[in-house]
Parts: structure tokens; sequence; C-alpha cells
């Protein structure tokens, strides 16, 4: 008997607490969901990412919040892994009830939980996705309507480093190296030939490895045969550094060309600063750009984390910004989370002439962010700024 | 021409890592006719050993890869008394699934107190590249420290089970068990001493794949594993210079369907390899067929 009356009491406190939280989190603070690789092959962009982000709604919510109410971060790892990142997109949405989701980091992660975003009528925003097919539909080429990115896309990406290669580093051959198995790598391996071959140039190898390969010394070997007059390898910091450093050993000195992939640490840490030279990016932001936005993100990010902020870090803390200010136009009226999902969307969409650290941001009809991106160069393993490029 | 010796040369450097992690898998296959699925995980922890007491204990290349080969052993032998001993009378699939278990454990074991993200292997020895023949072939000083270990570590093993007291021991426990216990070999020492060696040369081959590619993740050790079992395999399960055989082999075979084909096909290749040796000579290249005395 006595049991069962405590087991009562107890029952009762813990619906009683479950049903205070749940007013808690509706009354007073704006749910907004975490969908990013904090584990895995590519955790670094997650983390990064995570840090500008927390640093970006921290600083939101001591200036009042939006609309009164605070932003409550819900962050779930998705382990680097796209189905990983679907099945977090679904229990944001449905479980967690969240207004928006802010991520994955990377291509294929985004287009996997953008399924469940779309299904859910949940607005999702990566900060880092720059395949062309993300807010795009493969098929029907329609818009995915809940689908948003704050980062240029890879056909703006492939553009600019095959015409740096044609125009600043006068090459007329290139090889290819890529990942076969990633969206991210295959969509800028296109658009780079794409471009490089209209421009006179000829893609003369195109050589192709499979995920978490460590050993490219062969088809080095093969490349170095041909003898193109620079490398583009669009592929993430782990093979970035990998490729850099066997080239070098085998002989080569020829320019090696990638994308956002290569902006991390880890790059030089792998290649090694000897043998990071001749070494050329496409990145969203630069440190050494004199911008004064730019310089006190710099500052407010050492204070907090005593470290140096990457570009992920930088995208993450403009995504922050970019979703508190489509909450500030949104006119949320907190009826009911599925309508305020939608005024969220049209507010997102309606987005123009957002400052943030990374550049301004206009994002057009496909949902794409329109900005610029700069050119970065390696010098004895330190990023040298090289231009800037408008879209 | 010159660019064969050059896939030559990769070949012979993935092919060193191969035969080191192969030799421990035959060896315990040889003996208790287990195939230690848990072996590559354990070529991954002597790889993250050897990291740790780089950076923490500023140990140089040889030390960190005597203190790695140390720890490993002890952990093949802890591995063998509490996973695979309490199962030694039971069917062989039991022991087998189990190990399936052990290398999952560790993966997964590693990626909590280490994190899943891959980390940067230190620069125990300064790069240098050689150039041959004008220039055309360049042979790097890992790539010969890497081989020159390996063939060092090769004879002294040869040694121990040729020469040695323990090697007798652990031939006569590959022919017969029953019969060597009754011989007064402590088998349970003998297979001990098994797991320890081949650990030991897992963890070896770790150290040195962490310092020729400067990474090592959690999940390094699977695919490496699977090679490895393959070039057992290939070279004939339980004898220890088919397992070199077959590590060289197949590490050379992959290299040169990447360098002529594409390198999406190397390890379907390996596995073809696999299923081919296993239908057209299922002992191996230099196995013999014993039959099976009724």
């Amino acid at each position: 008997m006595f049991k069962k009356v405590i087991s009562g009491i107890i029952l009762i406190v813990f619906l009683l607490s479950m049903l205070a939280f749940s007013f808690a989190s509706n009354k007073n603070v704006i749910k907004i969901g975490v969908d990013l690789e904090l584990s895995g092959a590519v955790a670094q962009y997650g983390q990064k990412e995570l840090d500008g982000i927390k640093l970006a709604i921290e600083e939101i919510n001591q200036k009042g919040g939006v609309a009164g109410k605070r932003i409550e971060l819900v962050v779930l790892d998705n382990k680097s892994d796209k189905t990983e990142a679907q099945t977090v997109a679904y229990k944001l949405a449905v479980r967690e009830n969240v207004l928006a989701i802010l991520g994955p980091a990377t291509s294929g992660a985004t287009k996997s939980a953008s399924m469940a975003a779309t299904k859910y009528k949940v607005p999702i925003v990566s900060p880092s996705a720059t395949d062309d097919t993300v807010t795009v539909d493969e098929r029907t080429g329609k818009v995915k309507s809940y689908v948003f990115r704050t980062c240029f896309n890879d056909s703006f990406q492939g553009n600019v480093m095959a015409n740096f290669a044609l125009k600043t580093l006068k090459a007329k051959t290139a090889a290819i190296i890529y990942d076969a198995t990633s969206d991210y790598s295959k969509g800028l391996l296109k658009n780079f030939k794409a471009t490089f071959e209209k421009g006179g140039g000829k893609v003369i190898a195109q050589e192709a490895f499979g995920k978490g390969e460590q050993d490219f010394s062969s088809i080095l070997t093969k490349i170095r045969d041909k003898k193109p007059d620079v490398i583009f390898a669009p592929v993430y910091y782990d093979e970035a550094g990998l490729i850099i450093k066997q080239a070098r050993e085998l002989g080569m000195k020829l320019p090696i060309l990638g994308a956002d992939g290569f902006d991390d640490p880890k790059v030089v840490e792998k290649a090694g600063k000897k043998n990071a030279n001749n070494v050329f990016f496409s990145a969203h932001y630069s440190s050494q750009d004199t911008d004064k936005k730019v310089q006190e993100f710099i500052k407010k990010f050492k204070t907090k984390y005593k470290q140096e902020p990457n570009a992920f870090a930088a995208l993450g803390y403009d995504l922050g910004y970019f979703i508190a200010d489509a909450l500030k136009r949104a006119n949320l009226k907190f009826d009911s989370v599925a309508k305020d999902r939608e005024r969220l969307k049209t507010a997102l969409e309606n987005t123009k002439n957002f400052v943030g650290v990374t550049g301004v941001i206009n994002i057009n009809k496909l949902h794409n962010a329109e900005k610029s991106a700069v050119i970065i160069e390696l010098k004895d393993g330190v990023q040298k700024f090289k231009q800037k490029l408008n879209p | 021409m010159s660019t064969f010796i050059q896939q030559l040369i990769n070949g012979i450097t993935l092919g060193s890592v191969y035969a080191l992690i192969s030799l421990g898998y035959t060896m315990v296959y040889g003996i208790i006719k287990l195939i230690n699925f848990a072996h590559g995980d354990i070529f991954m922890v002597g790889a993250y050993i050897a990291y740790l007491s780089v950076t923490y204990l500023k140990l140089g290349l040889i030390p960190s890869l005597i203190v790695a080969m140390a720890f490993c052993s002890v952990l093949g032998m802890l591995i063998e008394k509490f996973a695979y001993k309490p199962l030694r009378n039971s069917p062989r699939i039991s022991a087998l699934i189990t190990a399936i278990g052990v290398s999952l454990l560790l993966e997964n074991l590693m990626q909590i107190i280490m994190g899943a993200d891959s980390r940067v292997f230190p620069r125990l020895v300064t790069e240098k590249n050689y150039y041959l023949f004008q220039g055309k072939i360049v042979v790097n000083n890992k790539q010969i420290y890497l081989l020159i270990i390996t063939v060092f570590l090769m004879i002294i093993l040869n040694f121990v089970v040729k020469k040695t007291k323990i090697g007798k021991a652990m031939r006569a426990v590959s022919q017969d068990m029953d019969a060597a216990r009754l011989m007064g070999i402590n088998v349970d020492t003998t297979i001990s001493y098994t797991f320890a060696i081949g650990s030991a040369l897992a963890a070896a081959a770790g150290v040195l794949v962490g310092l020729y590619y400067n990474t090592i993740n959690p999940l390094m050790g699977v695919l490496p594993g699977l090679k490895a079992f393959i070039a057992a395999v290939f070279g004939g399960i339980g004898i220890i210079p088919g397992a070199m055989l077959g590590g060289f082999s197949l590490g050379i075979v992959e290299t040169l369907v990447s360098g002529y084909g594409s390198s999406m096909y190397k390890d379907a290749v390996a596995f073809a390899l696999l299923i081919l040796i296993l239908i057209i000579k299922p002992s191996g290249l230099l196995g013999k067929n014993i039959k099976e005395k009724v």
C-alpha cells in the first residue's frame, strides 16, 4: 500500500514537472534546433560552426533576445553521417518542436536532413552546404521550399577556381582528384571542369577515390606522368592534407587547388609546413580581411574560446544572426508552431542585404546566398589573403 | 618504365604494412584456428599508444614503437584471456562472433576516449627525398624506415618461431593441441605468447602507418584488418612466410590497380582475389593439401 502511494506521488510530481517544463519552453523561449557534425570524419566543421552559433545566440540573448523571448538551442550530433543527419532533423522537427533547424555543415548530410525538414515543413538553414542540389530538387529542378543556405554554392566556387587557374595561374591542363562518394566533391568537379574547358583549358586526368582513402601515391604517380599544369582536388581537409603531402613527397611541385574544404589548420598539420606551398583555395572568409566587422568578430571569438576563428566559426556566427534577423521580421504570433514556421520561412525568403562577417547576404529565388568569395594561398603553411571575387 | 618502378615502390610500402598485420592473423589462426577480427583494432590501438607516448612522454620513434608494442602485447593477452579462452571448447563460430564484438568494443572505446575525429601523428623523422634516375623515381626516407623495420621484425619473428623453446611449443600446439598437452607443453601459456607476439607486430604496423601517413583515427584498423586477412588467406592461412608473401603481393596488386585502372576498383580487386584463391587453391599459395585423418 505504502509503496503504491509513494509511486503514485512520484508519478504525479513527474507529470506536473513535465507540464511545467513544456509550458516554460512554450512561453519564454524560442526553440531552434541544431543538426551538426560534432563527431566523425568532418567533426571540425560542425564543432567550429557550433562555437560560432553559440557565440551569436549568446550575444542576441544578452541584448534581450527576439520578440521578448530568449533563443534556446537544441543541439544534436549527426556524427558526420547522412542517415543520422536525417534522424536528427526528424527528432528536432517532431519531438523537440523547434521553429527552425540550423545545419548540417556538409552537402550530403544537409540533403538527407532536408528530406525530413520538407516533410514536416520546418525551415532548415545550412551554413556551409555548397552543393548545387542542396536547395534545388535534382529531378524536377524545383526549389525545395524549406531549405536555405547562407553560403555560396559550388557552381560559383567551381567557376571561381577554374577562372583562377586559367587567368591567374595561366594553366592549360589540369588533373582532378575527387572523392566519388561525396556529393560535394562530385558537384565541384562538374562545375570546375565545365568552366575550365569552356575557357580553353583541358582536363587531362580525372581520378576517383573512395571514402576514407589514405594512400594517394599511386594516383599521384599516374598524374605525375601526364604532367598537368595544376591539380584540382575538391576534397575535405583530411584528404587535402594527405594529397598535398604525398604529391610533394613524389617530387611534384605544381600548384594544388581546392575549395572551402581546404580551410582548416589540419591541412597544414597533415601536409607539413614545408609542403604546404603553392596551394590555393576558395574560402568564405579570411581573418586577414581588414573589414571592421570581421576584426570585431575575431576579437569576440578569441575572448570566448581562446583561439583564432576559422571560416566555419564565422559562418556559424553569421547563421546565428541570420536566423535571429529572420525571426525578428517574421512577425511570430506563437499561436501554433506550424504557422510560425510558415511565417519564418517567408521571412527567410525575403532576406535582403543582411550584413554578416562573411559578406553581404541576399537570398535569391533558388534559396542560395549571393555573396563574395575569397581566394587564399598557403605559403609555408600560413594562409595568405590573395584576392576577393564577387558573384 | 620509371612509372612502373615508382608504383612498385608505392606498392611495397603498402604491402609491408599488410604483411606486418597479417603475420599476427596467421599466427593466431595457425594455433587456435580463430580468425581474430579484433586484430585490425589492436593495430589502431598501437598507433594511438605511440601517439600518446610521443605527445605526452616526448619519446622518439624507437622508444614509442617499443612502448606501443609492449602495451599491445599485454592487451592482446588480456583479450585472449577474457574473451577467447572461456570459449575455447565452444563451437568455432562463437569465438568468431566474440572477435567481432571485441573489435567493435575497441573501436567505440577509442572513439569515447580519444574522440572520433582523426588526429595528426607527430613528425618523428625529418622527411627526406632521394631521387634516382634523374629524378624520375622518388624514394622517401620514411618508406625506407617502413621496409627496414618490417623486415627486421620478420627476421626476429622467424628466429623466435624456428629457434626458441616457445616457438617450438607454438609449432607443436598448432599441429595437435591435445598431443602437445600430453607432451607436457603448457598450451594456455603458449597461446598467450602467440597473442602477445601477434599483437606486438600489429602495434608496430600501426605506429609505422601513423608515421607514414601522419594521420590516425579510431576506425583506421577496419580496412587494413580486412586486407591483412585477405593477405593471410592468399599466402596460406597459418603459414608465416605465406602471410609475408600475401601482404606484399596484395599491396603491389592494389597499387597497380589504382595506378593503371582506377582507385575505386582496388578494394573490389582485393576481395575478388580472396574469392579466386578460395576457389582455386583454398589452402593459399604456400599451403599444402593435408588430408584430414578420419
